[in-house]
């Protein structure tokens, strides 16, 4: 029953947004509960879509918010430089998705570009490159006056909301699972487990290399135009290779290969950032302990050190949930 | 299951952290903002230093509002997205009445319309980004902007140094060098000096002579070098060479000890504009310089004496308000009238401080505090 697969998902991401937005109209959840849930989404997007590289495909690239960072900024001169919009008008935020897909569209085309070179490298070449691909895009917007160079662009009207992050959200994920369950998804798996051995079979291994990069690409464009439009602002040193490595650990600490677990990383490790902050306020504040907010890194960064000595193949390992597994739903 | 167990464990400590967070209201609550950890990190520490001591002085005298002031500092790590984060969590989590913060222009534009829609008044110690303060009539800053440098440094050169020629040479890449060169041109001629040269050279050159050739010719009294102090450092070796022999003026990029490790004797007979100078001979900043040593053991820096800055000036306009109403705050602000370390502080209709510059001289390849120079 094909025509069954996205009803589970689709009922479960809209209880989700129904019971956040309920929370937050009664004041239970407060802006702040609202920005660590958006931003834990946008994080999603992401490593969902560094995913399908690292972990489907077997690639590796260090250079995921690089093309963020091309959504962010050709998403935000849309909305900003082009059209001057403002948030209030339907006409507005209808213009403000189109710019978002534009976005993502733009850091597809970088991907194809970036995908094709790496096609004669692998494992920590290609790491090599991607990173170097990383800078190479902040080094560029730098230099650009027209989007702001080293001030950033700014004035970003405020488009992205819990709504629209989390439909977009939904539908990468529901995107990706379908992909990766489909036959051009277990090619790309074939060039993860051994690619002598998949082009022996037949498998197009160029051509899946590439796609994965395009597709991952997209979708991080897309997340870097909804972040810029929630923060109001793209600066290039958002889109360094520190950021790209944090989406990087989501990836592994949720597992190589598992959806499953790119969303609970990416949803865990934001929050875990926030708990230890507002716990390390209460060790100092209440308890007495002589604590500043500077640590709240060494216990993270010990935290990660932990998840992977005991579980080193991530907290989802290579599992899904059921609910992201489409055989499962078609019983 | 376990995996499930894991989030519902962290879910629980996370809320009943921050329910028991939530204090009474027998004391005033100020936010506090700075990047004390990532690359900005040395920024950041030297605000907080700034702020806790701004914050136990006042406690000391009985706090404000007759309420003692709890600070809530948070970290925004230099990142626009954890800028947004602390400041929805100072406003909507700690209910602060009033932010000191942020660093860096652009974490502070991440989080200044924030502060703006749930009308908290802020104030950023060294934000220079003019659009800051833009972002509405909340948003102060107690630093001043780039391009005002320029102006005092004109003033300077036309009534402290009596120069009448006046040339300048900047690096054409550069937002920062571009607007105080543009600036010091502007006050120049208004001054009624005359600009014998305007050069621009490009971004990572080392070789300035062809447009140190052309201004020296014009034989001016004064050369305006609005550079970094590594470029600054060059320019003076070459323009000493060619010999030029008379003052060189700048702005705070000069600021490093690397400038005269570079340019050695070159660079004497130089002098600069900057926010403060420890060797500010007022008593106010000597008493500063003096109790933060005592404190911290180290000498201030820039950031934490315009840390320590925008907090009295927030602090005062908390009492001038007589309560802690954002509106009330707001329009105290406007009407700041208040002598702190940088200065005597007012600002102007763009919420931006019209206050005192000091000039600095580099004398015996030593930095050495000259005058200060009211716009």
């Amino acid at each position: 029953m094909g025509n069954l697969k996205l009803p589970r998902m689709l009922i479960a991401t809209a209880a989700f947004w129904a019971v956040v937005s309920i929370l937050n109209a009664t004041g239970i959840l407060n802006g702040y509960f609202m920005i660590i849930i958006n931003r834990s989404l946008i994080f999603v997007i992401l490593a969902v879509s560094l995913n399908l590289i690292n972990g489907i495909t077997g690639q590796f690239s260090l250079g995921h918010m690089g093309f963020a960072a091309v959504g962010a900024y050709v998403s935000g001169s849309i909305t900003t430089l082009i059209f001057k919009l403002s948030p209030d008008t339907l006409a507005g935020n209808g213009i403000f998705v189109v710019a978002i897909v534009i976005g993502g569209l733009a850091a597809g085309f970088v991907g194809f570009l970036i995908g094709f070179p790496s096609l004669r490298l692998k494992g920590d070449y290609l790491a090599i490159m991607t990173l170097g691909f990383g800078e190479i895009i902040r080094t560029i917007l730098n230099n650009i006056d027209a989007v702001g160079g080293p001030r950033g662009l700014l004035g970003i009207p405020k488009f992205s909301n819990f709504t629209v992050i989390v439909a977009f959200a939904f539908l990468t994920i529901a995107i990706l699972r379908n992909l990766v369950q489909s036959s051009h998804g277990r090619a790309m798996l074939s060039i993860r487990e051994n690619e002598l051995a998949a082009e022996l079979a037949g498998v197009d291994t160029t051509r899946y290399k590439v796609l994965g990069f395009i597709i991952g690409a997209f979708f991080a464009g897309v997340a870097g135009g909804l972040l810029a439009h929630l923060l109001q602002i793209a600066h290039p040193t958002q889109y360094g290779f520190y950021a790209s490595a944090l989406v990087l650990i989501m990836v592994y600490a949720g597992g190589m290969g598992s959806l499953t677990g790119s969303v609970i990383a990416a949803f865990t490790l934001t929050f875990l950032t926030e708990g230890l902050r507002v716990g390390i306020d209460w060790l100092k504040d209440t308890v007495g302990l002589p604590v500043g907010t500077e640590w709240t890194m060494v216990i993270y960064a010990i935290l990660l050190i932990l998840i992977m000595l005991f579980r080193t193949e991530g907290l989802m390992g290579m599992r899904e949930a059921k609910i992201l597994i489409i055989a499962e739903e078609t019983k | 299951m376990k995996l499930f167990a894991m989030v519902v464990v962290l879910a629980v400590l996370f809320t009943g952290a921050t329910l028991v967070s939530c204090g009474g209201s027998t004391e005033f609550k100020l936010g506090g903002v700075g990047p004390v950890t990532g690359e900005a990190a040395t920024f950041g520490v030297s605000t907080k230093q700034g702020i806790e001591m701004a914050v136990a002085e006042w406690n000391a005298k009985g706090g404000v509002l007759g309420k003692q002031i709890k600070l809530y500092f948070a970290d925004d790590k230099g990142d626009p997205a954890e800028g947004a984060t602390v400041y929805t969590k100072l406003i909507q989590q700690d209910k602060v009445s009033a932010i000191v913060g942020t660093v860096m222009s652009k974490v502070t534009l991440a989080g200044a319309p924030i502060a703006q829609s749930s009308k908290v008044p802020m104030i950023s110690p060294t934000s220079t980004n003019e659009k800051v303060t833009q972002v509405g009539d909340f948003i102060y800053r107690a630093c001043f902007i780039d391009p005002f440098q320029g102006t005092v440094g004109a003033m300077f050169a036309f009534n402290d140094l009596k120069a009448k020629k006046a040339a300048c040479i900047f690096d054409v890449g550069n937002d920062y060098t571009k607007g105080l060169s543009e600036a010091f041109k502007a006050k120049w001629e208004a001054l009624g000096g005359q600009l014998v040269g305007y050069e621009a050279h490009a971004t990572g050159t080392t070789d300035f002579k062809a447009q140190l050739t052309k201004i020296i010719q014009q034989k001016p009294d004064v050369l305006y070098v609005s550079d970094y102090y590594n470029d600054v450092a060059l320019i003076a070796k070459q323009a000493r060479e060619l010999g030029y022999k008379g003052p060189l003026v700048g702005g705070d990029g000069w600021d490093s000890p690397e400038l005269v490790k570079i340019g050695g004797a070159a660079v004497e007979n130089g002098f600069f504009t900057n926010h403060y100078s420890p060797a500010d001979i007022r008593p106010i900043v000597q008493d500063f310089v003096k109790k933060f040593k005592d404190k911290y053991n180290a000498e201030p820096d820039a950031l934490a004496a315009l840390a320590y800055d925008a907090t009295y000036i927030m602090l005062n306009a908390v009492k001038t308000a007589g309560k802690a109403d954002g509106s009330a705050i707001r329009d105290a602000l406007a009407k700041t009238d208040l002598g702190v370390v940088s200065g005597q502080v007012k600002f102007d209709a763009n919420r931006n401080p019209i206050k005192s510059a000091v000039i600095i001289e580099i004398k015996g390849g030593k930095q050495v505090y000259k005058t200060t120079v009211n716009p």
